[in-house]
Formats: C-alpha cells, sequence, structure tokens
C-alpha cells in the first residue's frame, strides 16, 4: 500500500456509464476503469454492473448511492445531492444508499479531503446522463422532440405545450435507452444549480441523528451476536507469554476468552494482538478484562520514552536532512554572516478520539466475513480481514454504518479485523467495542515533530534566505517497518513554501517509529504550518513590522508558485496551481473581517494570524485571545476565511471550519500523548483533555471565498492554522514566544 | 430484582446490579440513542434523565434505579423544541454526541427558562462534542428557550 493514495490523491479517474432494468427500477452505474482503457469505452459493451449509483422507482423514488462515508464533514451528503441537482430531481424524494465496500466504485478511502474533489465530475456526469435518458423516454411517450423538452424537478416538461410526465412514470422506458455519449450529456450551467452551493442544503441523516435513530458503528448489531473487549499489549509488538483468565470467567456475563496472533511487522491495520474477554453484554466484557492476568513477553519499543526521544529529533533536526525543495542557495547567504534568526518548534503525538470509539460487529461463515462498521475505508477492511484470515478480498462483505467520528482513526480497520477473527473462532457473529482508554493507548497517532528554522534578514527585514527542516515518525512506518523519512509527506506543507524568498530549502530528518503512527485531521500540516507562520510572525516582531502585512509580503506578489513536485502531486498541481492570489485574498478577508489593527486592545489581550494553504484548500485564521491573571487562555473570537473553489453546501462548510477552531483549540491548549517504556501515558478525557464549550472559541466567523475553481477539501484545511495564529496572538498579548505544542506546558503568568 | 421505568415502560432487572444503566439501555433495552464516549462521566453522550434530572448513564448503576423514571432519547416525542432548533441551526456534524448534548439541554431548559451564555456554558461544559459544534449547540438552546416560550404563551 503506498501511503502517497492516502495523502495526495491521484485524480485522474474516470468512469462511464450505463443504464439497465432491474426489477422495473430504472438503474444507471459508472463502472470504474483504469485511464489507459478508458479508450475502449466504444468498442466492448460494459459488461452488467450491480455496482448502481442511482435508481428511480415507478413511484419516482430516486435512489443514490453514497460511496463515501460520513464522519460528519458531509460526503455522504454532499455527493448525492451533486448528482440529484444534474438529474433535476426533487431531493425530498431522494434516499440515500450505503455502498458496501467494493472497488467497483473506485476508490473509497473517505480521508484527504478528497470526496468532493475527486468525485464531483462523475457525479455531475451521472446525474446529467439520467436526465438526458429520463428526457428521451419522456419525449417519446408525448411523440414530442427532445429537444423540445426540459425539465423541471422530478418532471420532464414540453416546452411548447408544458405537458408533464413525472420521474417514475417514464423510468422504465427510459432504462431501455442506450446511454448516450459523455458528449451528448450536457452539463448544467452554474447558474441552474438548485442544490450545488445553495444554503438550505442540510445533512441527509439530521433528523435521525436529533431524535437518536441513527445507526452509528457502536449501534450495529447482528442476530446472535456476542460482545468481546480485547486486552491489548500494552507495548507494541508484544505477544502474550503467558495468561490467567479464571478470575475473569468468573465475573458475571463473561461467556470465554480467546486470544489473538500479534501482528507480524509491518502492522498496516493488523490487529495488535491480546487477550479478548467474550461476553453477554458490553459491561460483562469490560468488567472481565480487569481480572486477566497476563504476561507479556518483550517488545523492541519498550525504549520508548517521550522525554528522551524528543531530544533526539531534535538532535537530528539540527543536522542536514534530505533535500525535499531548493531555491537559490541559502547556504551561501549564511555564510556571509549577515544577521539571522533561528527558532526550534515542538509538537508532541496526538489521539484521534472521536466521540465513538473504535467499534464493529462480523461475522464469519463458510470462509466468508460479513462485517458492520464505522469505517472510512470499507475496501481497507475487505483488504485487512482477507490478509489476516487468508481469504479472497471479495469474500469479505463490508458494510457502512455511520461514523460517530473519524478524523483518519477509522480509515485503519484493525478493530473491524478483530471481530472478524473472534467471529471465526466462536463460530457466532462478535461485536468488539473499545473502551475510550483502548482508544487513546492503542491509536494510530499523529506524530510526534521537531522543526528547525532558520532564516537570514536582509535590511528591509525580509529573510533572503530560509532554512526549514522537519523531522518525525512517518506514517509510512506504518507499512514499512524500516521507514524512517517522512518523503511521502512533505506535500503537506513542507515542499510548498507560498513565500517570495530568493533562497529556500526545505528538508526532511529521519526518525524511526515506536508506536503506530496515521494520518490525523490535517495530519502534518498542522507541525508544519505551526513551525513555519510561528516563524513567519517572529521574523515580523523583529523587523518591527505589523504581522499581516509581513505576512503579505512574505507571500509577495500574486502569482503561480513554481514547485518542485513530482508524480500525482506534478499531476494534481496543474489543476490546482498554488496561487498566491488566492492565498493574499484569504488574508486580507480574514484580516478585514477581525478588524485587524483598527481594535483596541486591553492588556492581556491580543491577535494573531496564519494563512495555510492544504487540502489545495487557502484559508487564513485570525485569533484573538484574552489571557487571564491566571494565565489561562480565552478564545473571544476567531474569523476565518476559506477559498475551497466550487462548493456543495455552504453552511456545511462553515460547520466544518467551526469545528475546525474547536479541534485546533484541543491540540493548541491540551493535546499531548506521550509514553513512557512503550506504554501511552494517557488514558482518557481527563488526561488527554479536549476542548469544552467553556474553554472553546466563544464565536468563530467563517467567510467563504465565491470561486469558479474545481473544488478542493474542506474536512480539514481549518486545522492548520488555527495553533500558530493562536499562538502568535498568545506573544500579542502577553510578549511570550512559545514554540512548542501544547500550550498547557508553558506557564504564562 | 430491580423495578424502574424507561420512558414510561415498566421494567425489571435482576442482572449484575453494578452494571452502569448505559449498558442496559443500550446492550439489554436495546435503546441505543443514547451513546457510549468514556465510561467515566467525562464525556456526557450517555445523558439520560433520571426523574426528569439529566445524569450520566455510564457511572449509574443499576442498583440506583430501582423506583427511578428514566427517559431516554428515545422517549422525548419529536419534535421537541430543542430537537427543532437543532434542526434549524443545523448543529449536527457526525451527531453521535448530540442525543446527550440534546437531552442535557432539555433538562437545562426545563430549569431555566432563558438561559444566558454563562448559563449554557455551565449547563453544557460536562458534553463533549470532538467535532466542535458548540457555538451551534449554544445558539441552538437559546432558539429553543424561544421556541418553548412561545410555545408556552400560545
Ligand atoms: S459515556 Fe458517560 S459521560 Fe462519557
Ligand atoms: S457532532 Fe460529532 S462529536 Fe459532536
Amino acid at each position: 500500500m503506498k501511503l502517497i493514495e492516502n495523502v495526495s490523491r491521484p485524480v485522474s479517474r474516470r468512469g462511464f456509464l450505463h443504464g439497465a432494468l432491474a426489477g422495473g427500477v430504472f438503474v444507471l452505474s459508472a463502472r470504474f476503469i483504469p485511464e489507459p482503457l478508458w479508450a475502449a469505452e466504444g468498442e466492448a459493451a460494459a459488461p452488467f454492473e450491480p455496482s448502481l449509483w442511482m435508481s428511480i422507482a415507478p413511484d419516482g423514488i430516486v435512489t443514490i448511492v453514497a460511496h463515501r462515508s460520513e464522519m460528519g464533514c458531509g460526503s455522504r451528503t454532499a455527493l448525492p445531492l451533486v448528482v440529484a441537482d444534474e438529474l433535476d430531481a426533487d431531493w425530498s424524494k431522494v434516499k440515500l444508499e450505503q455502498a458496501i465496500g467494493d472497488p467497483k466504485y473506485g476508490e473509497q478511502d473517505t480521508d484527504g479531503s478528497h470526496s468532493v474533489r475527486s468525485s464531483f465530475d462523475l457525479m455531475r456526469q451521472v446525474g446529467a446522463t439520467g436526465r438526458v435518458m429520463l428526457i428521451g423516454a419522456a419525449a417519446a411517450q408525448l411523440g414530442v422532440s427532445p429537444k423540445d423538452c426540459t425539465t423541471e424537478p422530478h418532471f420532464v416538461v414540453h416546452r411548447a405545450s408544458g405537458r408533464k410526465l413525472g420521474y417514475g412514470e417514464v423510468a422504465a422506458a427510459a432504462a431501455k435507452l442506450p446511454v448516450p455519449k459523455k458528449e451528448d450529456v450536457p452539463l448544467k450551467p452554474r447558474s441552474e444549480w438548485r442544490y450545488i452551493g445553495k444554503e438550505s442544503n442540510s445533512l441527509f441523516d439530521l433528523p435521525e441523528i436529533v431524535t437518536g435513530k441513527a445507526i452509528f458503528g457502536m449501534d450495529a448489531t447482528m442476530p446472535g451476536m456476542v460482545y468481546a473487549s480485547v486486552e491489548h499489549p500494552p507495548v507494541l509488538g508484544q505477544k502474550i507469554k503467558s495468561y490467567d483468565d479464571k478470575a475473569a470467567l468468573k465475573v458475571p456475563g463473561v461467556q470465554k476468552t480467546l486470544t489473538i496472533e500479534t501482528f507480524k511487522p509491518p502492522h498496516v491495520f493488523q490487529p495488535l494482538g491480546g487477550v479478548a474477554v467474550i461476553a453477554d453484554n458490553t459491561y460483562a466484557a469490560f468488567q472481565g478484562r480487569k481480572s486477566l492476568k497476563i504476561e507479556w513477553d518483550s517488545s523492541p519499543h519498550s525504549v520508548y520514552n517521550s522525554a528522551p526521544f524528543r531530544k533526539t529529533l531534535e538532535t537530528t533536526s539540527r543536522q542536514p536532512g534530505k533535500v525535499v525543495r531548493n531555491v537559490g542557495d541559502v547556504d551561501s547567504i549564511f555564510a556571509k554572516g549577515g544577521k539571522t534568526i533561528e527558532a526550534e518548534y515542538y509538537a508532541p503525538h496526538l489521539a484521534h478520539v472521536s466521540m465513538e470509539p473504535p467499534v464493529a460487529v462480523a461475522e464469519y461463515r463458510d470462509g466468508k466475513v460479513l462485517a458492520w462498521a464505522p469505517t472510512q475505508n470499507p475496501q481497507a477492511v475487505q483488504e485487512t480481514i482477507a490478509g489476516v484470515l487468508g481469504i479472497k478480498k471479495e469474500d469479505v462483505t463490508c458494510h457502512v454504518t455511520l461514523l460517530g467520528g473519524g478524523f483518519g482513526r477509522k480509515s485503519k480497520p484493525d478493530q473491524v479485523a478483530e471481530a472478524a477473527v473472534l467471529s471465526k473462532q466462536l463460530g457466532k457473529p462478535v461485536k468488539v467495542v473499545w473502551s475510550r482508554e483502548d482508544d487513546i493507548r492503542f491509536d494510530f497517532f499523529h506524530s510526534v515533530a521537531a522543526m528547525y528554522m532558520k532564516a537570514a534578514i536582509g535590511p528591509d527585514g525580509k529573510p533572503t534566505a530560509w532554512l526549514q527542516r522537519t523531522v518525525y515518525p512517518p506514517i509510512n512506518s506504518t507499512f514499512d517497518a524500516s521507514a524512517t523519512y517522512a518523503l511521502d509527506e512533505m506535500g503537506l506543507g513542507w515542499n510548498n513554501l507560498p513565500f517570495d524568498i530568493a533562497n529556500h530549502r526545505a528538508e526532511n530528518g529521519p526518525a524511526d517509529y515506536h508506536v503506530r503512527i496515521g494520518w490525523l485531521r490535517s495530519v502534518a500540516n498542522i507541525y508544519h504550518a505551526f513551525a513555519i507562520h510561528s516563524f513567519a510572525d517572529e521574523l515580523a516582531h523583529n523587523a518591527n513590522k505589523d504581522p499581516v502585512q509581513y505576512l503579505l509580503d512574505l507571500i509577495g506578489s500574486p502569482r503561480i508558485v513554481a514547485l518542485d513536485l513530482k508524480g500525482d502531486e506534478a499531476e494534481e498541481a496543474k489543476n490546482y496551481p498554488l496561487d498566491t492570489a488566492r492565498l493574499r485574498r484569504v488574508v486580507e478577508i480574514a484580516a478585514e473581517k477581525s478588524g485587524w489593527g483598527k481594535r483596541p486592545m486591553s492588556k492581556g489581550r491580543g491577535m494573531g494570524i496564519a494563512a495555510h494553504r492544504s487540502f489545495l484548500t487557502y484559508v487564513a485564521t485570525v485569533v484573538e485571545v484574552e489571557v487571564d491573571s491566571k494565565g489561562q487562555v480565552h478564545i473571544p473570537n476567531v474569523w476565518t476565511a476559506v477559498d475551497a473553489g466550487t462548493i456543495v453546501s455552504p453552511d456545511n462548510i462553515r460547520n466544518q471550519f467551526e469545528g475546525a477552531a474547536v479541534f485546533g483549540t484541543s491540540l493548541a491548549l491540551f493535546g499531548e500523548i506521550t509514553a513512557t517504556n512503550g506504554v501511552i501515558d494517557q488514558s482518557n478525557f481527563h488526561n488527554f483533555q479536549l476542548a469544552r464549550m467553556n474553554r472553546a472559541p466563544r464565536h468563530v466567523d467563517v467567510q467563504i471565498v465565491k470561486s469558479e475553481a474545481p473544488p478542493a477539501g474542506v474536512g480539514e484545511p481549518g486545522v492548520p492554522p488555527f495553533a500558530p495564529a493562536l499562538y502568535n496572538a498568545v506573544f500579542a498579548a502577553t510578549g511570550k514566544r512559545v514554540r512548542e505544542l501544547p500550550l498547557s506546558k508553558t506557564k504564562l503568568v | 430484582m430491580i423495578r424502574f421505568k424507561v420512558n414510561g415502560k415498566e421494567k425489571t432487572f435482576d442482572g449484575d446490579p453494578d452494571m452502569p444503566l448505559l449498558w442496559y439501555l443500550r446492550d439489554v433495552a436495546q435503546l441505543t440513542g443514547t451513546k457510549f464516549g468514556c465510561g467515566m462521566a467525562l464525556c456526557g453522550a450517555c445523558t439520560v434523565h433520571q426523574n426528569g434530572a439529566a445524569i450520566r448513564s455510564c457511572t449509574t448503576p443499576m442498583k440506583e434505579v430501582g423506583g427511578a423514571e428514566i427517559t431516554t432519547i428515545e422517549g422525548i416525542e419529536p419534535m421537541h423544541p430543542v430537537q427543532t432548533a437543532w434542526m434549524e441551526i443545523r448543529v449536527p456534524q457526525c451527531g453521535y454526541c448530540q442525543t446527550g448534548q440534546i437531552m442535557q439541554a432539555i433538562a437545562l431548559l426545563k430549569d431555566n427558562k432563558d438561559p444566558s451564555d454563562q448559563d449554557i456554558d455551565t449547563a453544557m461544559s460536562g458534553n463533549l462534542c470532538r467535532c466542535g459544534t458548540y457555538q451551534r449547540i449554544r445558539a441552538a438552546i437559546h432558539q429553543a428557550a424561544k421556541h418553548q416560550a412561545a410555545k408556552e404563551t400560545a
């Protein structure tokens, strides 16, 4: 598995469509084919594909397949809205069907803020093709030319006579028509979009959510299932030496214990191993675990201690690393011996802690597995279970429930594999429930990172050279146990500094992993933006310049930034060039909305700014802080400006960016995961704290820039600029420059 | 044998008296609208009403619910003004925490018809939302208070 697929996605996938009549229902499916096969489209007729993107029943109910998971970002709603718009369907007559994991839908990992970006064009085409076919069928029935017909929601209308036929009435006939070629399928002009970009859009599942009827993974059941809770090896890679379950078996409701084998490296998404307690209910399973006595063998990862590890990272960051981008020659500028500024930044591990801990129910029967899981990636469920049980991927069926949050954790289906492994041993369906303690201690952690920055300062206070090094255990260590460089992650805010500096070099140094590393909402952008924008602010103050003006000067004139990218990143940059005009605009909007430089700041108050492009979306954030006499930080206001290109649901985007400010607050103020002898020190919300309502920003203002650029990400890009903007505000308020996350580790007064 | 009511229906329980109400509701009674988030009264996902007051069901053992009237989200007649406000403000993202938030908010508005921001913060800060919908929750509670007042004067 290549990491790059998860962090920077190829967009070069196409599909073609074909219609079919199945049980009186008009269905339309698009079959994904690799690019080189695209040319074959016209030749061979597509084989019948049971994968359905949409269907229209005789009663007019349109069912649209949602092939992306819903974890709170709105993907499950957004893509069907696009289909419905081009189909000219009445949204109140639309039902969604959540797709199972299946490669016929193309890539299904709801990750990397790319659901809309990657599927927007295809979804439009699906809807528009359906519309053309419905018009064709209706025109034939009315005895008129399709050219003289149009649509209004859920009806085909003959313009001249006003006669109309409902979609349900003509669906069966439409299914018998040949599927029009792509060229013959007109897409709506933007001005005619009914749903795309409209304020009225809301989450499809909203009524079920507020009434408690929504089914999350935690709520999935199978007849005859038992509950399981797994005591995992405290240190990554440990195996069971021996265990005693006598006391556990006496706990009321406990049925038996089973073991799960520890993975062989690389761990990928395999189960961690351990002892599972099987019980009548979740509580009994949890209780049973407390009475287990397990002796574990040794693991090379028991050397992991966070404080010395930090020193190692910092030492590495002071040494030359692999060059990931070079412009001009920083060394010759530094050698001239003028004024230079150096700074080091540090960011600890973080845990995802989605409110719903990992959970899954699975049944193994006759060599096949059926699973229900809150997963961001049902195809990874298929692959992982197939690999662990030695069965075929096609023999694993994964249904996707709603996700109670995901943030990247639920792209990794180790808990689903646990359920399958246990079900095979037991011969019954098994529901595996992770406790919050399991979730925090056995996460795929956001990486711990050290960054070293150095700039040479010219007479105007602007940098003439800018060197940046980043060092952290790479996500790739999850897939390759020998990986130490994070070269695949450099696109996450490190090889694309948007500043106009004549001499610039970005480097990456090596680091070993000792816990599972994974992607967490906005991934390496978090620490990369923290270092870059804290440093930019330091330089501004050093030059006695206003930070907003200084930032605009750093970004420089409107232009497309020349980047040295390869492969998929280079491909992507063709459609999504790094455009400083767009970055400048969000900075200007956020500054203006915040009243930057115009609002009087009383003692202990201050404002800070940061602007960062990630997942192809441009975001600038201004944070206002108030530091009280006890040194506690309050956040009365946040202003964020976002340019995400073409958008589907503006209110959902505001919600995402409001949420990103809270997510950013949690990691900036409190978030820290540490290890002692390989064991994670934190366990629940008392020692891994999140922002609560009383510590979260009181008011978050989100401005969305109107744009006709291709759609970009919205789930993640709000996070990276938040922490540096907050820290810069703390500096403005207190004069204290803090260079490590989280802020709670530093006394401000 | 423990006797109590859930959403108006008589119930009995003769299992482990230390079992938290949360797991009775979810695994035994199959009322899954009440969520598990921490098991330590730290997140509020499991909030239900005991005799009208908001409690954390994850730390309330069955032996303490004898004679009590328990209300879960399933026992709230939709659309309650709080649910209406939640829909109007479009509060939820993933939605997992929201039933707990709504149960907490309903309890707050029962005691305090027109809560201030400060009152809301105090009442709601035990309910975590990892998606970060606090701003909308606060707005929705103010809106629900208005709906409730309108209903009462109607
Ligand atoms: S599950 Fe009860 S407060 Fe968290
Ligand atoms: S809406 Fe996702 S945790 Fe609150």
